[in-house]
């Protein structure tokens, strides 16, 4: 088992590596560099040179990259070409908003779709099931923004029509330090609820899916001729063995909280990693892309590793590799 | 001889003046935004503009965000008022040699920075250096070349010697870049964000907010009137128009044109919609064939409808324009020159003229040039049908419009911000060979009266060449200016303003200081 982890972190950090490299050669495709971005329309030639200068910009690519990759392994993000700040500190900053963004919606949401997901199972073509059915397969099919938009219509405007106030705020900008766990849900609220509803849509068709699938194994009808209480049946055999691919999703759809949330960041006007990290690419600043890739690609191996674990804990014959 | 600019009372100043002592409120009547402005209140503004590579270097700023920002906590030597006109700021008069290469400012005394430092001459020249010599990055590099030196005569006078006659300088340093920072150590601290304008910038997160609370210091007296000031940058169009709707800001600039008529309709919000310098042009190239011919250029200008393209590409918020860069604000804008109207029959008459029976031509467009711009070359080849003008639009790719297209294709759509200077708009992009000349246009006349201009004081004889150069423009240039885009901002009822600045969007950037609550 330990070796197994250990094997894993050695691939994820050549992976990391690998990325790292994608990231830069492709930064260095675009059309323009950080200078030229920076400078704006208005900049003259000799400008531009000068802030190549500053920025190191007119160095060969190799000595640029080498340089950004010995830094980085001392622990130093760097400065970002398009700014004056630090990339860990403005990183920092960004971090913040969408951790504790993903972090709630995954603390709201996954428990409960699991919740209706087993329910699901449990009673499958029932009108409960049906209607559970009709509604994620909606959620799944509409893009976010457009449930962001019902969010805003149903809790800000319908919300303030009927009851005279408004429920939450549409624009989630303010400074966050000082809140509670409670304090922080209201103020995020639309967005934490709108990511709930495109998470819950997956991980609740993955979680019915897997369970009724293990639930038509030969196991089960035995258990079930044994007599055992439905409940039973599912919570204790049939789960157990369902685990792993629903990790599996669960992982994948952390991960994209972290990393692909763009249009519901914009769209609520709040400062994550993912508006961030385009941003960075608008503005030509491989530092800060390579920074935030690197931070992405951690974060999926991190968690795809934990989702390995998870299903092998969960399914002992996976220890024995064939 | 030595002429004296003198810079007196407005009529805005005098209300706001006399204002505060309660004299105007008889005066004023009527008009509330005119009345008294309370103090008090915490102002948030969504702005359109704000970018993580945004910084309190006033030689990088580029945009709404960060506009409105060094107005807030910069002071300037000389200010745009709200009619155009050129005020005081920390310079409390200057006065010019007879040729105008030399100009002296006499500084405002018993002004301090919201550190607390007092401010002189030093700061001035420091301020100014910073976007001098070779090693600058500043974008404000051109527009303070013409200085060859500078000295503190005293510590409240500084002379500023010009490599030639500039009879705008005093206007040119209203510019946002030139924001006077305090010098510490020997050194110009910009980083601080220290400066001696109406706000002190309590929090800045460079694509995200920025916080400010009121100077008690500040030296105009009746200014600044919000106790505190929450700008945001909420670029998605989306996001700010909702956020002005659920009352989570009070003020949004750059509306969303095709829904602005609903926005409107909303009861509590304000719609303005200010006519400034902003305007969207067609450039020919003057040394590519078919456009070196003058009557080609005339038959193609007589061929456009403007009016159609304001209504339809800026739904009626803007106004036509007349084959030159200068708006009907600016202080020299040419009213004795005729409006040139689509005219099918005077289009024929110069391809004719031209020896042309028919004219083919492709337009490049693409919406990195304006908004709508392909749409609005769509609607010129249709226009251009009647006159036996055969126009393609070509849809050129976004990125990369302004460094592949513009300037490389004989004919473009472009935007231009314009410049509050008239002198600045020409030497920018009409003086023979300049770096942006993109119609490539060259006028011996047009050269020689630009310098001359430049350095006349007189205004009257400085108006005549003013309006022949934009009369010149008008008949001969390879630019066809089609329209200008106005200003357009929303304001929560509560929002008391007075009349709005022209020179840029959102009262001229400045109404951190200029407006307040009812």
């Amino acid at each position: 088992m330990l070796s197994l982890i250990v094997q894993r972190l050695l691939i994820g950090v050549v992976t990391v590596f690998a990325v790292s490299l994608i990231i830069f050669i492709c930064t260095q495709w675009l059309p323009g560099d950080a200078a030229e971005i920076r400078l704006g329309q208005s900049a003259t030639e000799a400008n531009k040179a000068a802030l190549r200068a500053e920025l190191g910009l007119d160095k060969p690519l190799a000595v640029q990259y080498m340089n950004w990759a010995t830094n980085f392994l001392q622990g130093d993000l760097g400065k970002s070409l398009a700014g004056d700040r630090s990339i860990s500190e403005s990183i920092g900053d960004r971090y913040q908003s969408t951790v504790t963004v993903s972090v709630l919606t995954a603390a709201i949401g996954i428990p409960l779709s699991l919740f209706l997901g087993i329910m699901a199972a449990m009673f499958p073509s029932t009108l409960y099931d049906r209607i559970l059915t009709f509604v994620s397969v909606s959620l799944v099919a509409v893009p976010d923004f457009f449930t962001a938009t019902l969010m805003v219509l149903i809790f800000v405007f319908a919300w303030d029509a009927v009851f005279g106030f408004q429920l939450a705020n549409v624009v989630v900008i303010g400074n966050t330090q000082d809140m509670g766990v409670f304090e922080l849900v209201g103020h995020y609220a639309l967005p934490i609820a709108t990511l709930c509803f495109v998470i819950a849509s997956q991980v609740i068709r993955m979680t019915r899916a897997a369970v009724l699938n293990v639930m038509s194994s030969p196991y089960i009808e035995m258990a079930i001729l044994k007599g055992v209480p439905r409940k039973r049946i599912i919570l204790r055999h049939a789960l157990l063995n369902a685990i792993g691919p629903i990790v599996n999703v669960i992982a994948l759809n952390l991960a994209y909280l972290v990393s692909g949330v763009v249009v519901i960041e914009v769209y609520f006007a709040y400062n994550g990693l993912a508006t961030f990290m385009v941003q960075g690419v608008q503005q030509r600043d491989f530092i800060l892309v390579q920074s935030i890739g690197m931070l992405f690609c951690a974060t999926y191996v991190i968690l795809m590793l934990i989702a390995d674990i998870a299903s092998i804990v969960s399914n002992p014959r996976l220890r024995h590799p064939k | 001889m030595k002429n004296l600019i003198q810079t007196g009372l407005n009529r805005r100043h005098f209300l706001q003046a006399s204002a505060a002592t309660g004299v105007a409120a008889s005066l004023a009547g009527g008009k509330s935004a005119m009345a008294a402005p309370k103090k008090g209140g915490v102002m948030r503004m969504g702005k359109a503009h704000g970018q993580t590579s945004d910084s309190l270097d006033p030689g990088h700023s580029e945009n709404g965000f960060t506009i409105a920002l060094l107005f807030g906590i910069h002071g300037y030597l000389t200010e745009v008022g709200t009619d155009g006109s050129l005020q005081p700021g920390l310079a409390e008069s200057w006065e010019a040699s007879a040729d105008a290469t030399s100009w002296t400012f006499k500084l405002r005394k018993g002004v301090t920075y919201h550190s607390g430092k007092s401010f002189g001459a030093d700061d001035v020249i420091a301020s100014i250096n910073h976007h001098r010599g070779e090693a600058s990055t500043s974008a404000a590099k051109p527009i303070v070349a013409s200085v060859v030196e500078m000295t503190a005569d005293d510590p409240h006078t500084v002379t500023f010697k010009l490599d030639g006659g500039n009879a705008d300088f005093p206007f040119v340093l209203s510019d946002y870049h030139l924001s006077i920072c305090p010098v510490k150590d020997g050194k110009l601290d910009w980083q601080s964000g220290d400066g001696c304008g109406p706000y002190k910038l309590r929090e800045f997160n460079p694509g995200v907010a920025a916080y400010f609370d009121r100077a008690d210091n500040y030296w105009k007296p009746d200014a600044a009137y919000f106790d505190a000031i929450e700008m945001l940058a909420l670029v998605d169009l989306n996001a700010r128009t909702t956020a002005l709707v659920s009352g989570e800001v009070d003020a949004i600039d750059r509306l969303d044109l095709k829904t602005v008529g609903l926005l409107a309709r909303k009861p509590g919000i304000n719609v303005h919609s200010v006519a400034g310098t902003q305007h969207f042009t067609f450039a020919m190239s003057c040394k590519t064939a078919p456009y070196d011919d003058v009557n080609v250029r005339l038959a193609l200008k007589y061929g456009l409808n403007r009016q159609e393209l304001v209504d339809k590409i800026l739904f009626g918020y803007g106004a036509v324009g007349n084959d030159h860069p200068i708006g009907q604000g600016q202080r020299y804008f040419n009213k004795d020159l005729p409006q040139r109207e689509y005219d099918p029959d005077k289009a024929k008459f110069h391809l004719k003229k031209a020896g042309l029976e028919t004219l083919k031509v492709d337009l490049s467009a693409a919406d990195a040039a304006f908004g709508g711009a392909v749409d609005a070359a769509v609607l010129f080849q249709n226009s251009a049908k009647e006159c036996g003008i055969d126009l393609t639009p070509v849809r050129e790719p976004n990125d990369g419009y302004w460094a592949d297209v513009w300037m490389k294709k004989p004919f473009t759509a472009v935007y231009w911000s314009g410049r509050p200077v008239e002198d600045q708009m020409f030497a920018t992009a009409y003086k023979t060979g300049v770096d942006w000349n993109d119609t490539f246009w060259s006028n011996a006349r047009f050269d020689e009266l630009l310098v001359q201009a430049r350095a006349e004081l007189n205004e009257d004889t400085r108006r005549a060449m003013y309006y022949e150069m934009q009369e010149i423009l008008h008949n001969d240039g390879g630019v066809i200016v089609p329209m200008f885009a106005s200003y357009v901002f929303a304001t929560a009822d509560k929002v008391v303003h007075g009349d709005f600045g022209s020179n840029w969007d959102l009262d001229g950037e400045r109404w951190m200081e200029r407006w307040s609550f009812a």
